[in-house]
């Protein structure tokens, strides 16, 4: 069979699912009686139209970067991570236990410390479910969707009863002090005379979300344990012939996939809320799924999607504030383009297969 | 075709003219001819992948033949899908039963043929039925008890219900007794009878040579995707079976000194293996491999062979019971606790059954997969990074010594065809110049010049004073290469030969389980390996 060039596998596709994604998305909004021009409007200024957008895009695009990474990795080992939300929140705790325990004199020392704490709880909390995969056959995606629940509940006790501050009202950690907040990306841009993104919460982990990219790269196509991650989730059989330990893989993958889930409390509580709140991730995890689908779990596919849904998810912020548009329709919008990259995939892709068959069949 | 046809019926039940069937460049069926009179019972015999499913599957609508005619009582038909087979009068009943658990037998029974919208008149009449025909045919289930609570003996029979039900005068057994009891097995073998004696025609798919003799009055025998022969079973034997379905014919020469064996390189004694079910696949294995000598092991696939190369290749399934010893250079090696690695380092390298699923990845580049398995040896690390340059250019060299082609490093393993995926597993492991070398069926699917390259190889690396174990099930194969040939059969080893000293007629025997040897033939076949009940399900 003729096989399609790889720029229409990795572009044209995702591509067209996205226009048809964005095409029922402007019915949904014809239908409830508003203009879908104005809705596409107010989404590209209010999240690319400004700096101010932008910072808030970029910020949440670190997040996704993370939690998408995290979902990657563990698809090439042939699991499915669903856990992403709860690794993330455990990660918060991480962070904020490791801040909020010492004097940090500067955020420089402070950050690699949180940075470690954010892994290693991100990771505990992915280790159980691993292990019970590992040595008793449970399935990952049960446990780890079970493990969301209890990481959230478990946040829930320890912010309302343990970790709250005396006399505050508020659910929520004290907030972190001054020296251990991150340098915003406005303040990087200030450094160098320009001002850019002033008031968000976009701040350095981006760039630590970058080089996380860069790492997991390295890991999945160059590292040995990479190579039998691979190798393991593309067939088993073939991996006990190798004598690559099925059990050490699947540990060990989810060992650094709830670690970079977790990293992403970097970003959202040490770098924007600067102390933790309830549900920190605020579905984070489960929108790393979707990123990495449609980043064809590819870390350069990753940051491409995960900018796309930070644009989705900043413009539909301003949809709800600008427009009588509920918020509530993002969360189609952000449906419909995880059900056409993802689910639909195929319906996209064979007819486009077919299409690249008949013009090579022409041309030859 | 010689004694095929008893009587001469005007019109057979089943006749097929020249079924071809190729999936991609896998050619499954080539020019099948089948005549199966009205009211007999036809065998088909083959090995695992020699095709017989696919034809079964051509004959229930589930492929369409790329060529060739079926004729169904005389009729040329077409059968696009299972529900014209139906209406053709075929019934089939699957390896893997295709019941839904928590409904009762009736609710089985008569799904998907239900009469109207209402299902109170079709269990009523499908109730009435079903005590006909468990009258007639000893076909005795309860019917409103739920599938989950029946025996997998009373869950076949609901199949074959099933296929009565639809009013099937031709009823496909595809390898029925694989996971019955013996008793279970003579039950059925019963109610097989009664339903030819009615008239019905019968057809079963099995590997097992005992179930042929027992049952059937047809025998045809299928070899890689061809129908070889065909005998009436009263004419013929199982040493006569087992020959044709893994070849007679020499065809493969192979230019050989006589072997000089040197000091024993593998001992295994006294090998036992219990597999997680329950089932004993390895009864006692005793072998001796030398320095220098090629060690075949024949006999009809499913006896033990793919176990004992698992655990001497370090990756017994997982569950599995095992005892015995093994013994590698004079040292004790691991039974259990070790891996392909461990096994690798000691100086084992192994050439899988399965090159597919074991042998390669077949989504990997081929230079990822020349060093599968070996990608921590010192020349491809560095540090916890491999060395992707000195991988490329270590596949680079393999694939012009094996003479890969296309020789592109940078291609998936999918893309090469059978024969160039095995070059470059063989390439693998003979390269690395192993202690012993465990190959099992070194040349399945491969075309006859890489055949030929590989038989050259293994020679090549016996001729360095190596040890080979040789695992196949072309027989000619075993002929061609071994210096000595050890016959498997039911997880024993059922005797020893030496190729010059013995004919493909003794072998066949050997590998029917019966030593022609021995004076007693029942002392080769212990009462346990007398329903060899428990072969792998052999899906074809």
């Amino acid at each position: 069979m003729e096989r399609m060039p790889k720029w229409a596998d990795l572009i044209l596709t995702p591509l067209i699912s996205l226009l048809l994604a964005f095409g029922l998305s402007a019915l949904v909004i014809l239908a409830i009686g508003e203009s879908p021009a104005e809705a596409l409007k107010v989404m590209v200024t209010g999240s690319l139209g400004s700096s101010y957008g932008w910072g808030y895009t970029l910020y949440y695009t670190t997040n996704f970067i993370f939690t998408g990474l995290a979902v990657a990795i563990a698809y090439h080992a042939g699991l499915f991570n669903i856990g992403g939300e709860g690794q993330a929140a455990m990660g918060g705790l991480g962070v904020t236990l490791v801040i909020l325990a010492l004097p940090w004199p500067h955020w420089t020392l402070a950050l690699p410390a949180a940075m470690a704490g954010a892994a290693l709880f991100g990771a505990l909390w992915a280790l159980i479910p691993a292990w019970l995969q590992a040595r008793r056959g449970s399935h990952i995606v049960i446990t780890t969707i079970m493990f969301n629940f209890i990481a959230a509940a478990i946040l829930n006790y320890l912010l309302v009863n343990v970790m709250r501050p005396v006399g505050s009202m508020d659910p929520a950690s004290a907030s972190f002090p001054a020296a251990t907040h991150l340098p915003r990306l406005s303040d990087l841009a200030l450094a160098f005379g320009i001002t850019w993104g002033k008031n968000t919460p976009a701040n350095i982990t981006f760039l630590i979300a970058l080089a996380a990219c860069f790492a997991v790269w390295l890991l999945i196509w160059r590292s040995r344990i990479g190579y039998e991650i691979r190798a393991f989730g593309r067939s088993e059989p073939a991996a006990l012939y190798a004598g690559i330990s099925p059990s050490r893989i699947i540990v060990a993958t989810m060992l650094i996939s709830g670690a970079l889930a977790g990293l992403m409390a970097i970003n959202n509580v040490m770098g924007g809320g600067e102390r933790l709140i309830l549900n920190a991730p605020e579905g984070a995890g489960f929108i790393g799924i979707a990123v990495a689908l449609m980043g064809r779990n590819h870390p350069l596919g990753v940051i491409l999607a995960a900018l796309l849904f930070g644009f989705l998810y900043q413009g539909g912020g301003q949809l709800a504030l600008w427009t009588s548009i509920p918020r509530e329709l993002i969360v189609v919008i952000q449906a419909l383009v995880i059900l056409l990259t993802g689910a639909l995939d195929n319906m996209v892709r064979m007819p486009l297969e077919r299409a690249f068959a008949a013009l090579s069949r022409n041309r030859g | 075709m010689s004694g095929a046809a008893q009587q001469e019926d005007p019109a057979p039940a089943i006749e097929l003219r020249g079924i071809s069937k190729a999936f991609g460049t896998v050619q499954a069926n080539r020019g099948i001819d089948l005549t199966v009179p009205r009211g007999t019972i036809h065998g088909i015999i083959g090995e695992n992948g020699a095709g017989k499913s696919t034809l079964m599957s051509i004959l229930y609508g589930f492929y369409r033949p790329d060529a060739g005619q079926i004729l169904i009582g005389g009729q040329p038909v077409t059968i696009p899908d299972s529900q014209s087979a139906i209406r053709a009068g075929i019934g089939m009943v699957f390896q893997h039963f295709k019941l839904v658990r928590n409904f009762t037998v009736l609710e089985n029974v008569i799904l998907g043929a239900e009469d109207g919208a209402r299902l109170r008149p079709s269990l009523a009449r499908a109730r009435r039925e079903l005590q006909r025909l468990a009258a007639e045919y000893e076909l005795l289930v309860d019917p409103d008890t739920l599938i989950e609570d029946l025996s997998v003996g009373h869950q076949q029979r609901v199949e074959i219900l099933k296929a009565l039900y639809r009013q099937a005068d031709i009823l496909i057994l595809d390898e029925p007794t694989g996971v019955l009891t013996p008793a279970e097995a003579d039950h059925l073998f019963r109610i097989l009878r009664g339903l030819r004696d009615e008239g019905k025609t019968i057809i079963l798919i099995t590997h097992k040579l005992r179930e042929i003799m027992e049952i059937t009055d047809n025998v045809s025998v299928m070899r890689r995707s061809r129908m070889v022969a065909s005998r009436a079973t009263a004419e013929t034997s199982t040493a006569e079976l087992a020959e044709l379905m893994v070849g007679r014919k020499v065809l493969l020469r192979v230019d050989k000194a006589p072997a000089r064996p040197g000091a024993p390189v593998l001992g295994v004694r006294g090998l036992r293996m219990t597999d997680a079910t329950g089932v004993e696949r390895l009864r006692g294995i005793d072998l001796e491999i030398r320095a220098g000598e090629i060690l075949g092991i024949a006999g009809v696939a499913g006896n033990g062979q793919t176990q004992l190369l698992e655990i001497l290749g370090g990756y017994p399934e997982p569950g599995a019971r095992l005892s015995g010893e093994l013994v590698l250079n004079g040292q004790a090696l691991p039974l259990t606790g070790s891996d392909g690695r461990a096994r690798r380092r000691a100086g084992i390298g192994h050439v899988p059954e399965d090159r597919q699923a074991e042998g390669l990845i077949m989504d990997f580049t081929a230079w990822e997969n020349a060093a599968f398995g070996y990608h921590d040896a010192p020349e491809f690390r560095r540090g916890w990074f491999l060395d992707n340059a000195a991988m490329r250019a270590d596949a680079a060299a393999k694939i012009e010594h094996f003479d890969v082609r296309p020789p592109d490093p940078e291609l998936p393993a999918k893309s090469f065809s059978g024969g160039n995926q095995q070059k470059i597993v063989v390439a693998r492991e003979v390269e690395r110049n192993p202690d012993l070398l465990l190959i099992g069926q070194p040349t399945r699917g491969v075309d006859i010049g890489a055949i030929e390259f590989i038989h050259k190889r293994i020679v090549a690396l016996r001729d360095a004073g190596k040890a080979v174990l040789l695992v196949s099930v072309e027989l000619d194969e075993i002929m061609a290469l071994s210096d000595r040939i050890a016959v498997m059969f039911d997880g024993r080893i059922m005797g020893e030969r030496r190729p010059d000293q013995t004919t493909s007629g003794d072998l066949g025997s050997l590998m029917a389980g019966v030593d022609p040897a021995s004076t007693d033939p029942q002392g080769a076949m212990p009462p346990a390996a007398a329903h060899p009940g428990h072969a792998p399900g052999a899906g074809a």
